[in-house]
């Protein structure tokens, strides 16, 4: 099996702080994998690593069966990249923009032209290829990132929040230009924070926390596995709901104001509880990603 | 880390001047008017207004004129101006504000072409306003032809030189504001001693000495001499020395630059 990313004990450090410290994990040609983890978790590190932004530390590291170590020439003219931070090239037009960075991957002029005009009817930007960069919208922008980083048909595609900062609508639209580019069998690599874009987009996952992986796998199963089915919220629980949920042995997190029943039981446990203790401010719902997030990585800020 | 270097360094740099070009190419109506109209200032200024009170100047046992004097050192300045200028702000911003460089990461280039191609293109710029200051200043007949072709290559080298020191400044300045410190402590005192508005002669045995050591008087001795008509071996020397500050600096600014960058 030839594996798009296969990293081995990944590390990496910035002077005294370790940012990354052992990953390993193997995305599968044609999957969406997603990074997840709160700030400063190691996710852009670990991204930055595979496509040869940052050299690594320690550990192994190949893309596409090859060594990062001496190809990194190869592996990065194979992968396409939307950064974090706005890198797009404010002192020329939105098609210039994606035609002169064509030119780096030594594309040659009509090819980059054609696909220039290509990329920019899927992220519906046609009819803004002369304006400047600066005069577009935050979504307008990232969508000519995501754009960009295609220009060199990429194997491999890697987003670094892809849609952080953007308005609902925007991030619809990205969603879907990437739910398109997946559905052509595109292997993606994802960091996010947003665990309704993860669950939506990727196939598998890992959650990081201080440089280290703390669980691997599907969305789905990871939810089963590490919260259940439902979840029943209540707000400003009594004491005698606190007694019959610790009696009865229910998983559960007791924020204060707050107390969250992580349960199998759904809608028999949660009749019980809104009939029994808690008449308003009761609430069943479906268990999702952000429930093993926080579970997992606690509720502190980061900051 | 030096063999990463070594290897990382290819013609893709190209790429990188390129893309200086194409956006030298949506606004070379206003790059194009500084280079245009700045020796004309300079000529009426310095050339009509101060010569009547300088007169003629004994240059290499010559009497030039004042303006003749001056018109080559006008180039040689602008041809520093032009290559720093574009490797220590415009750089910077490119850099610093504009994320470019970290842009152009994610593609096939490595860091040293990137910054390779910024000083190139920094030389490039010295190279255009040159002709263009050429044009104008020929106009006058201050040129000797054919001699005077030379100092279009000439311009490529001077902004190599000074571009490489600018991207070394860009290198390991901490904030844009930090480079009012090399432009005060060594462009300004290089514009205002290095030959270009009177003979380096003139000035005490221990500046001359002093004066040696700054290329732009190297620069202004080539420019002059090339502008004169006055080829001789001893121009050599002059050329050895910015040659050699080429390749001291712009390895240097391309370590560095790395140091800076790849973390």
């Amino acid at each position: 099996m030839q594996y798009i990313i296969e990293a081995e004990n990944l590390r990496k450090r910035f002077g005294d702080v370790v940012a990354v410290d052992g990953v390993s994990f193997r995305v599968v040609p044609g999957e969406c994998f997603g990074i997840l983890g709160p700030n400063g978790a190691g996710k852009t590190s670990t991204i930055r690593m595979i496509y040869g932004f940052s050299p690594m530390t320690g550990g192994h590291l190949k893309v596409f069966g090859l060594d990062i170590q001496g190809e990194l020439r190869a592996i990065k003219s194979r992968i396409g990249v939307c950064q974090q931070e706005n890198t797009l090239d404010p002192d020329l037009t939105v098609q210039q923009n994606l035609e002169v960075f064509a030119r780096y991957f030594d594309i040659p002029k009509n090819e980059a032209r054609e696909k220039a005009r290509e990329l920019l009817q899927f992220i519906a930007l046609d009819h803004r290829k002369n304006a400047k960069v600066t005069e577009l919208s935050g979504g307008m922008m990232r969508r000519l990132v995501l754009a960009r980083s295609l220009i060199n048909d990429p194997e491999l595609l890697i987003l670094d929040e892809p849609t952080t900062g953007l308005d609902p609508q925007s991030r619809h639209q990205v969603w879907e230009r990437l739910e398109e580019l997946r559905s052509k069998g595109l292997s993606i690599l994802l960091t996010t924070h947003y665990m309704d874009e993860a669950s939506r987009l990727c196939d598998r996952l890992i959650i990081m926390d201080h440089g280290r992986i703390l669980v691997q796998g599907k969305p789905l199963e990871l939810i089963r596995e590490h919260v259940g089915y439902d979840v029943i919220e209540v707000a400003g629980p009594n004491s005698k709901l606190r007694a019959y949920v610790q009696s009865r042995g229910l998983e559960h997190e007791d924020l204060g104001h707050r107390l969250i029943v992580y349960g199998q039981e759904g809608d028999t446990l949660f009749r019980t509880l809104s009939n029994q203790y808690c008449r308003e401010g009761c609430t069943l719902r479906m268990a999702t990603l952000e429930d093993v997030f926080l579970k997992l990585t606690g509720r502190e800020l980061r900051e | 880390m030096n063999g990463i270097i070594s290897i990382s360094l290819s013609k893709r740099f190209l790429r990188v001047w390129q893309r200086n070009l194409t956006v030298y190419q949506r606004i070379w109506k206003i790059s194009f008017i500084p280079p245009l109209l700045e020796p004309l200032f300079y000529l009426l200024a310095f050339g009509v207004g101060l010569s009547a009170l300088v007169g003629s100047i004994l240059y290499h046992d010559r009497e030039v004129s004042y303006i003749n004097f001056i018109a080559p050192a006008l180039i040689a300045i602008n041809i520093m101006y032009n290559a720093f200028f574009e490797n220590t702000y415009a750089s910077f911003v490119r850099m610093y504000y504009q994320k470019t460089f970290d842009g152009m990461m994610a593609t096939p280039l490595f860091i040293e072409e990137i910054i390779a191609g910024e000083i190139i293109w920094g030389g490039t710029k010295s190279v255009i306003a040159t002709a263009i200051m050429m044009g104008v200043i020929s106009f006058f007949g201050l040129i000797h032809y054919p001699h005077g072709l030379l100092l279009l290559p000439l311009a490529f080298l001077g902004g190599i030189a000074f571009g490489s020191i600018g991207m070394f400044f860009t290198a390991i300045v901490p904030s844009i504001e930090t480079f009012n410190l090399p432009i005060f402590l060594f462009v300004t005192p290089m514009f205002l001693f290095s030959g270009t508005f009177f003979p380096i002669e003139n000035l005490p045995l221990w500046a001359q000495k002093l004066a040696i050591l700054l290329p732009l008087t190297h620069l202004v001795k080539l420019t002059r001499s090339f502008s004169f008509g006055l080829i001789g071996a001893e121009l050599l020397w002059n050329f050895t020395y910015l040659l050699t500050f080429c390749l001291i600096f712009f390895p240097l600014a391309l370590f560095k630059m790395h140091h800076r960058l790849i973390k």
